[in-house]
């Protein structure tokens, strides 16, 4: 990288990240000078994020060449209090917790006590959530049994097609008028909501277009003072291109990455959105600019790269907003998870990877910024050569790329109805999580413990946690004859726990369509436009709610202990199996060597356990896929756990698989930790026996030492792995390429690894940034495999 | 009627140091030689055997009122029991009363059909990496019937099949086997005679033998020299083992394996003193030098590692 691009990074990767207030003052202020305008949410909504656009401050920084920050400098980050209002307790945390905190100074604290705390407590979303919350919703969610994503944070996952490549925001203002024109000639009964809509997405049309012009007011003010004429110039061209998008459609590939920018800074600006905004398909939307531009002498490789790097700092400079409560818990990083798509298919099917995939991937391996993540999609029309240079950056052993199955992704839409083209332009965001780019409203709602759910199964509903009953009764599983009964009544509990998650996601659906309309994001997503609805309603043409599994392998794991255990081999009898659970095995050596040595493990390419994973997939599955949402679309499932597997393990005392209470859950569809002794290759046949095609995304992890790639051979060896995985259907896989002793002495020493990048579950993140069991759960892994 | 049933002590799958390509590989029982420095010290007898982990042991003395044959005793309360390996016949009685799996057996008898059924698993991965199945050991020529039935039903199933093979067996054995092999991964520890029956226990004039019928008889070959320091690691070995290698048809690559000591704690395991403990580890500059030395005189490949 350039010493340009080079100052850039060490600005980005050096700078803490910090509470900014003004996003929440200008909004506080707004809404109080509008507290008596009669006018719709929607428009009201739009109004207020023009007025945040035209009044925030804005920066550029001394060597930008992409430009535009959502805060008012890099890494400050913006709050949303009409969302979740911090309250000074959560500043305080904020600023002072070990793990992901914020600069937050004295003037926002002040500024909080006096007017935004004041201003919106009892008006946030979250409090509204929350109150509109059961009983038997609010029990599950303080035992642990799902999270809820969006009690803070606004729905998200929506990644951007090629749209802004064609058109500016000039023209999706005039489609936006065009609709309006058919709505008001129409006779649909609710023509005057569409009509309101849409008059919402033109404000925010001029919104975005006014930020640019300010942003171009800005650079040519600096270049009147610019200290030599080389950056005179650069101002001067930052300018121009700020005044023809995102107005207009970009002409050439530095357009184009500003034009994407400004759509980003919309988008976070307008709600704090799961996950963050993102190009999604890069090299395939920006490739023809590329070409067009080196043909005609207007890019060079090294140019491409540059601002390619420049674009790639801008990610990395938007932390996540803060969290608090069960959502840090959740979700412990500042990565937004930015999930940029290299290689897959076009639209017509054909191999898509090109010279700006390889460029690309450079990118990525030069950079080494894991809050600005990217993945590889590969098809079986990819060449190996893309994969092998996939794998090379890989090897750097920080995490990224991530590599997904096209051919795979493509089924899983097909599936649930989506159109070819659409299936052929989607791709994976956040994690894993799949959704046609451009298209659709993926929103994942919460992750589900299953293990906490048999815990549940094993206690006839009562959490032996707290004494309280939160589920069903199921009965007392040591009045069970077979293990028929005990899978019952896990399904029983399972069934119960999915029917109060998907009843509080129809509130908070509603809650959002109705209050927190977005009509900046519902321009770029079609069907918004043409229907004049709204992104948090019914506007996009396709409506996915998820709600992701979590610890596939613990809790196949404990049933199958149990299977083997009670009732084959009569070794155990359930009560004495349930007394070692309820003492966490102290004085119960002998029963949990039975339990961790004796037990078919899931991992191990054995159908004994496979089984019964398979079986809790079907059951999960079953009790999910295909119900009614409140938008008109379906809920799907999803197996991925972010962090929450730490969290969850929390609040699941022992396990019947051995585990001791509190120890972190298997990871994503990953077996449990140390429990696959038989390779990879059993792994990849274990985890292949799931069918991924009935879901949106499966996470699996897996660490290969240095060494085993360290040569053109082992590098082969390893994209044969990945081959085979993927011929199996497998969605998604990942590598941690770092060994234990290294893990080890950076914790010990985490000042000197400060660059130290690893896996943790559907993203990278610095090593120093866990906390001490998610450190020690990436150890064991990792010695795991060195064994 | 060709015997259906081996002693196998161990199927390793994703072996990716046994020969090309992603394999699995199946360690047969029994080894006519006993090299000092032996990594897998459980392979060289052909019955089963009791292994011991000390460091796995509570001392809850389960074992000793198991043991049918009383080979086992608690020297003194609260410490670890010992086992007299003469009593011993690994029949395994032990091993289900211990918990905390310290007591193990290595070396079950397998049917071809059985482990047919464990190398069928990865075929997908051998068919994306050109990878197959290795036999190794022990000496899976010390099994004749059996390496060679296995290996005719892995070429009926087009698995590629490779033996890592010390080459020490009698014509009729080598040519059962070499019927349905596809590559030999062909040990040579040391060409000097006197050495080789010193650090070995035999000749190597029938291995060097079988190398050059191999070698004649148009077999795919991969040379591998253990590289012991202070054994077979002189500038002249080396040399001496390029020259010969280079002369022999068929031989493709040479694998230099650098001597490391996992093999000394298996001892431990087996009750059995390590005859090499003060040998070290060469650096990796050392097996460098050896791996260049081997090339300027074969003029072929020298790969480091399996």
């Amino acid at each position: 990288m350039n010493e340009r691009v080079q100052r850039l990074r060490t600005e980005c990767v050096t700078t803490r990240p910090s509470v900014s207030s003004e996003r929440a003052e200008l909004l506080t202020r707004f809404e109080r000078e509008n507290a008596s305008v009669q006018e719709s949410t929607p428009v009201h909504r739009a109004r207020g994020f023009r007025y945040i656009l035209e009044n925030e401050t804005i920066y550029i920084g001394d060597d930008e060449l992409i430009v535009g920050e959502r805060g008012p400098r890099p890494r400050a980050t913006s709050t949303y209090p009409e969302l979740c209002c911090h309250s000074l307790e959560d500043l305080r945390v904020l600023s002072t917790r070990r793990k992901t905190p914020f600069l937050v100074d004295d003037a926002t604290k002040k500024l909080y006590e006096s007017t935004i705390v004041p201003f919106w407590t009892g008006k946030s979303l979250r409090e509204r959530v929350f109150a509109a919350m059961s009983e038997d919703w609010h029990a599950a969610f303080d035992a642990g049994v799902f999270t809820e994503f969006m009690e803070q944070r606004a729905p998200g996952h929506a990644i951007l097609d090629d749209k802004i490549y064609r058109h500016g925001f000039l023209d999706f203002k005039a489609r936006v008028a065009a609709a309006r024109d058919r709505f008001r000639a129409s006779d649909v009964p609710d023509r005057t909501a569409r009509v309101e809509e849409l008059d919402a997405m033109e404000i925010v049309c001029d919104a975005l277009v006014r930020l640019a012009e300010r942003y171009a007011d800005l650079a040519r003010r600096k270049a009147a003072e610019a200290k030599t004429p080389l950056r005179r110039a650069e101002f001067l061209e930052i300018a121009e291109v700020c005044s023809w998008v995102p107005a207009h459609a970009p002409r050439t590939f530095r357009e184009a990455l500003q034009m994407y920018w400004f759509v980003h800074l919309g988008v976070v600006t307008e709600l704090n959105e799961w996950d963050s905004y993102n190009p999604g398909r890069l090299d395939l939307n920006l490739y023809p600019f590329y070409r067009r531009d080196i043909d005609e002498g207007r890019l060079t490789r090294d140019s491409a790269k540059e601002l390619l790097e420049c674009f790639w700092v801008k990610f990395s400079n938007q932390p996540a907003p803060p969290k608090v409560g069960v959502t840090e818990e959740q979700s412990a990083t500042y990565n937004d998870f930015t999930l940029i798509n290299v290689g897959g298919v076009t639209p017509e099917g054909a191999d898509a990877v090109n010279e700006l995939s390889y460029l690309v991937l450079d990118v990525i391996e030069e950079m080494r910024l894991p809050y600005t993540g990217s993945c590889v999609q590969l098809s079986k029309k990819s060449p190996d050569r893309f994969l092998l240079r996939a794998l090379e950056v890989i090897r750097k052993g920080f995490g990224q790329p991530s590599i997904f199955n096209t051919d795979a992704i493509v089924q899983e839409f097909l599936r649930v109805g989506k159109s070819l083209r659409d299936a052929r332009s989607g791709g994976p965001s956040g994690c894993v999580e799949i959704s046609a780019f451009g298209k659709e409203s993926c929103i994942l709602t919460g992750y589900m413990n299953w293990p906490k759910i048999l815990e549940l199964a094993l206690h006839d509903g009562v959490d032996p946690k707290s004494g309280r009953r939160i589920g069903p009764s199921t009965g007392d599983p040591r009045t069970f004859e077979s293990f028929e009964q005990v899978f019952d009544a896990f399904e029983k509990q399972l069934r119960h726990f999915v029917d109060v998650k998907i009843e509080g996601n129809g509130r908070i659906e509603r809650i959002f369509a109705e209050h927190m309309p977005a009509p900046f994001i519902s321009v770029l997503v079609d069907d918004c436009i043409e229907k004049g609805q709204d992104y948090n309603g019914q506007g996009p043409r396709y409506k996915s709610t998820y709600i992701q599994g979590v610890g596939m392998g613990t809790t196949t794991d404990s049933l199958s202990a149990i299977r083997e255990h009670v009732y084959v081999r009569k070794s155990l009898s359930m009560e004495r199996l349930l007394q070692a659970l309820a003492a966490d095995f102290a004085g119960h050596d002998a029963e949990r060597n039975l339990l961790v040595h004796e037990t078919p493990f899931f991992g191990n390419d054995d159908d004994r356990a496979d089984d019964i994973a398979r079986r809790i997939f079907d059951a999960y599955f079953d009790a999910i896929d295909g119900r009614p949402n409140t938008k008109g679309g379906t809920h799907r499932i999803n197996l991925l756990p972010t962090t929450v597997h730490v969290f969850f393990g929390e609040k699941v005392g022992a396990t019947p698989n051995g585990r001791r209470a509190g120890i972190p859950l298997s990871d994503g569809i990953s077996p449990t930790q140390g429990a696959d002794t038989h390779g990879p290759t059993a792994v990849i046949r274990s985890v292949g026996k799931i069918d991924h095609v009935r879901t949106g995304g499966t996470l699996l992890n897996q660490r290969f030492l240095p060494d085993v790639l360290k040569d053109e051979e082992g590098l082969r060896k390893v994209a044969a792995i990945v081959r085979t995985y993927f011929r199996y259907d497998g969605h998604h896989i990942q590598f941690n390429v770092v060994d234990s002793a290294t893990l080890r002495r950076a914790q010990e020493n985490p000042e000197e690894y400060r660059d130290l990048i690893v896996r943790v579950a559907g993203y990278s993140d610095y090593f120093h940034a866990l906390d001490r069991a998610l450190q020690e759960e990436v150890i064991a892994r990792t010695a795991h495999s060195e064994a | 009627m060709t015997p259906r049933v081996g002693v196998v002590f161990d199927v390793k799958r994703f072996a990716i140091h046994d020969g090309p390509g992603v394999r699995t590989t199946v360690f047969l029982k029994g080894c006519p030689l006993r090299c000092a420095w032996c990594h897998n010290p459980e392979s060289q007898e052909r019955g089963p055997e009791l292994l011991f982990w000390n460091e796995r042991c509570v001392g809850c003395g389960a074992c000793v009122s198991t043991c049918p044959h009383g080979a086992i005793v608690l020297p003194a309360s609260g410490a670890k029991p010992e086992t007299d390996r003469t009593r011993c016949t690994a029949c395994g009685a032990c091993v289900a009363v211990c918990n905390p799996r310290a007591r193990t057996i290595t070396g079950t008898t397998c049917t071809i059909d059985g482990l047919l059924t464990e190398v069928d698993r990865d075929a997908l991965f051998y068919d994306q990496s050109r990878g197959g199945i290795t036999l190794s050991g022990g000496e899976p020529l010390a099994q004749p019937e059996f390496s060679a039935e296995l290996l005719r039903a892995c070429q009926e199933r087009r698995i590629h099949t490779a033996v890592d093979t010390c080459g020490f067996a009698d014509e009729e054995a080598l040519a059962a086997v070499a019927a349905h092999t596809d590559l030999f991964l062909y040990d040579v520890k040391l060409l000097d005679d006197e050495r080789h029956r010193l650090w070995t226990g035999v000749s190597n004039t029938t291995i060097l033998e079988n190398l050059r019928w191999l070698s004649s008889e148009g077999k795919h070959l991969w040379i591998r020299y253990p590289l012991i320091p202070g054994v077979n690691d002189s500038e002249q070995d080396l040399m001496g083992l390029g020259r010969f290698v280079s002369r022999l048809p068929g031989v493709e690559a040479v694998q230099i394996l650098p001597y490391h000591v996992a093999g000394e704690r298996k001892f431990e395991h087996l009750g059995r003193r390590y005859a090499l403990p003060e040998v070290l580890p060469p650096d990796p500059e050392t097996v460098e030098r050896a791996a260049a030395a081997v090339h300027s005189a074969a003029s072929l490949p020298v790969t480091i590692g399996g």
